[in-house]
């Protein structure tokens, strides 16, 4: 330990003055350079996975086929799945991590610097693979982002090893940060700073970290079963050699399912501290808030099987996993009601970051229901594999999680390039998100209840219309996105000065120092009362 | 940093962290062979253990015994001789018994042949299980050549205390036209 911290002295007291060029950003140790280097990944990783979206629903537009081929489409829907889950969710939380956390509990840096710089810049050559086996013979993975066996074994092309890969270096990126936040949070915080009064996004991201470390190890125990089955005649996954295709899916789920809390735990903690700013009130319920997260890190370990009632599995355990997956709304419950409670005779206003918020407080809360639906047995066999799971999903993950980073950004900005951003074009971006959003994703529900199978390139007439009104939504939320693209290069470049704390409500550390934060923030520890 | 020396140490709780992920990495594997003892152990998936249909048969009730006869014919137009090497046996519920049955094929061609079987009084039908049988297959057999044939069977415990004799009757049924791609594979080989 002397050593890191000796070299992390030693950066302090003689590199006041941060390198110039590309150096700067390939050797940075800095937590804010990293910050915003996830946060610039994971968005043009956004744009990427969102491109991929498009041609999805370009070719939905109407039935038949049109622009790309059934083969070319299944690579499509399985790449934005893996890009938009492990290259644009879930950097742009470690790109928030990396920069609010050490100025939220008083400390200099992150813990370990230079394994920080590693975890960042191994990301963009795991993309890199990813992305380069699209081009290869045979394509990239178009086994969907589940790569469910025999799928991803013995009916895949030639480069699942570099899918396997790819996927590797992503999980030991995030099991390195998450390692990171882990050593920050118990080990950095200023005197005073008691685990009870860390602010609840570190509070979301202390937990997801051991999630991560949790679960991430299983994912590439996985792929590498994946690999083995394919390239090196284990049988795993195939039952002509005594291996058995359904337990893919449970370990795949006993990742998987952690993992959606993994996407979704850290906007909890960015929507606590949003509403209450905006509110003008103190957060109703932290502790509450607190072990409401830790309930429902808990119970993500046992509903997996959710996610795979129609294998065949004995009623006891169908029972066993229904009321597990339906227990874990009591937790999410109580966290919806602070969230409403803090706003109660508020004084509340209208921002940006608290429209975004509120925003996310309904459809996430929309996208909670639906999964309550998909929780009951008898029922998820019609909704297996539908429409309707891709609505429940996308209403989770794209107007719960990306929005609350959205709103995150827009927190966050006047501290990080110490400009305000341009209101109007915010409140246009907040719109044009929030409306198409909805004509993207809530027709999906009708498709899947009227029977849409989802992960195909082509579907019966009857779908015709509601298809062609969720393409319009498409194109519209990935055109909203461009506006957002705009804004911050605006707000990058300069605009009103930011003061040390842009909103009148907002409570923290991280308001304390000035705006633009300093390259260096809290080299002597603050008082914390 | 004065207050540096009052800090916990970062590497030991690295080392538990990194020690957690080998953890979880080997208990994914782990999970391979956890989900077969845990299929095994509970009958799940469709997996029967070899102890759970021994055990079925375990309780003999060596109080009553049944008789059960075997009566066999070929069907019309059929040339095979066909018949049990004993007419019946008396065993008790849950015995285990084995009993041959001899078929010959007098013609010059390779025939073959399917059991189809029957079961009197019906309700005993319910209680007489075969572990192993000529009738589940086709039975292939070559021109001017003999075999024995087996069936394994037992009687349920729970067979009604009225039912003092089970008739199990067998036809046999020329398949040659309509044989099986089994069957077919199993009586060229020793032809050519």
């Amino acid at each position: 330990m002397s050593t890191v911290v000796g070299e992390m002295d030693q950066h302090d007291d003689h590199h006041h003055h941060a390198p110039s060029g590309i150096t700067r950003w390939l050797f940075t140790t800095n937590h804010k350079d990293i910050g915003s280097m996830y946060l610039w990944f994971s968005f043009i990783m956004f744009l990427v996975g969102g491109s991929m979206a498009m041609v999805i629903r370009a070719e939905l537009f109407q039935p038949g086929l049109q622009l790309v081929d059934p083969h070319f489409f299944n690579q499509m829907t399985t790449v934005h799945g893996l890009i938009m889950v492990f290259g644009a969710v879930m950097p742009a939380f470690t790109g928030l991590a990396n920069w609010m956390i050490p100025m939220m509990i008083g400390a200099p840096d992150m813990a370990l610097p230079r394994m920080n710089n590693w975890s960042f810049w191994i990301l963009p050559f795991a993309f890199a693979i990813l992305l380069a086996s699209l081009f290869m013979e045979g394509g990239g993975p178009a086994f969907g982002w589940t790569f469910y066996a025999p799928l991803s074994t013995t009916y895949s092309s030639d480069s699942t090893a570099l899918f396997v890969f790819s996927v590797h270096i992503m999980g030991i990126s995030s099991i390195m940060g998450a390692i990171n936040v882990i050593v920050t949070i118990m080990n950095m915080r200023a005197p005073g700073m008691s685990y009870m009064k860390m602010p609840l996004f570190v509070w979301t991201w202390f937990i997801t970290a051991f999630l991560l470390i949790a679960v991430m190890p299983v994912l590439a125990g996985a792929v590498t079963m994946v690999l083995t089955d394919k390239y090196f005649g284990t049988s795993f996954f195939d039952a002509a050699g005594g291996g058995d295709p359904v337990m893919f899916q449970h370990i795949f789920w006993f990742f998987g399912h952690p993992e959606v809390y993994i996407m979704i735990l850290p906007s909890f903690g960015i929507v606590s501290a949003i509403i209450p700013a905006f509110s003008r009130k103190r957060l109703f319920g932290y502790s509450s808030m607190v072990y409401a997260t830790a309930a429902i890190a808990g119970l993500s370990f046992l509903v997996w099987a959710h996610h795979m009632f129609t294998t065949g599995m004995p009623v006891f355990a169908e029972l066993f996993f229904m009321y597990c997956t339906m227990l874990i709304s009591v937790p999410t419950g109580v966290k919806v009601f602070n969230w409403v409670a803090t706003m109660w005779r508020g004084s509340i206003s209208f921002e940006t970051p608290m429209l975004f918020a509120l925003a996310f407080v309904i459809l996430f809360t929309i996208g909670g229901f639906s999964g309550l639906m998909l929780a009951i047995t008898p029922v998820d066999f019609q909704y297996h594999d539908t429409y309707f799971v891709v609505a429940h999903f996308h209403y989770v993950l794209v107007s719960g999680a990306i929005f609350s980073i959205m709103a995150a950004a827009y927190y966050w900005l006047p501290k990080w390039t110490g400009h305000m951003y341009d209101e109007g074009l915010a409140k246009l971006h907040f719109w044009a998100s929030l409306i198409s959003v909805n004509v993207l994703f809530f027709p999906m529900h009708f498709a899947g209840l009227a029977g849409m199978p989802r992960r195909i390139p082509d579907y019966s007439v009857q779908f015709a219309d509601i298809n062609q009104i969720v393409s319009i939504g498409g194109f519209a939320f990935g055109l909203s996105q461009l506006i957002f693209l705009w804004l911050v290069i605006k707000c990058v470049k300069g605009g009103k000065k930011a003061p040390a704390k842009p909103w009148e409500g907002a409570e923290g550390l991280e308001w304390t120092v000035p705006s633009p934060a300093p390259y260096h923030t809290f080299d002597t520890p603050p008082e914390v009362k | 940093m004065a207050e540096q020396p009052t800090k916990p140490d970062n590497t030991r709780i690295i080392r538990r962290l990194l020690l957690t992920v080998v953890g979880m990495f080997a208990f994914g594997f782990a999970l391979v062979p956890l989900y077969n003892v845990f299929c095994d152990i509970t009958g799940f998936n469709g997996r029967f253990t070899d102890g759970q249909a021994a055990a079925n048969t375990r309780s003999v009730d060596t109080n009553r015994t049944v008789n059960v006869q075997f009566i066999t014919r070929v069907n019309k137009g059929m040339p095979w001789g066909f018949e049990p090497e004993v007419s019946s046996v008396r065993i008790h519920p849950g015995e285990t018994k084995v009993v041959n049955f001899l078929a010959n094929n007098p013609t010059g061609q390779n025939m073959i042949a399917q059991a189809i079987p029957s079961v009197a009084p019906g309700e005993a039908s319910l209680y007489l299980n075969k572990v192993e049988c000529f009738c589940f297959n086709q039975q292939p057999l070559a021109a001017e050549s003999k075999t024995a044939m087996p069936m394994q069977f037992y009687l349920d415990p729970d067979i009604p205390e009225h039912i003092h004799t089970v008739t199990l009757s067998y036809t046999m049924y020329d398949m040659t036209e309509n044989a099986t791609p089994d069957a077919l594979a199993a009586i060229a080989q020793p032809v050519n």
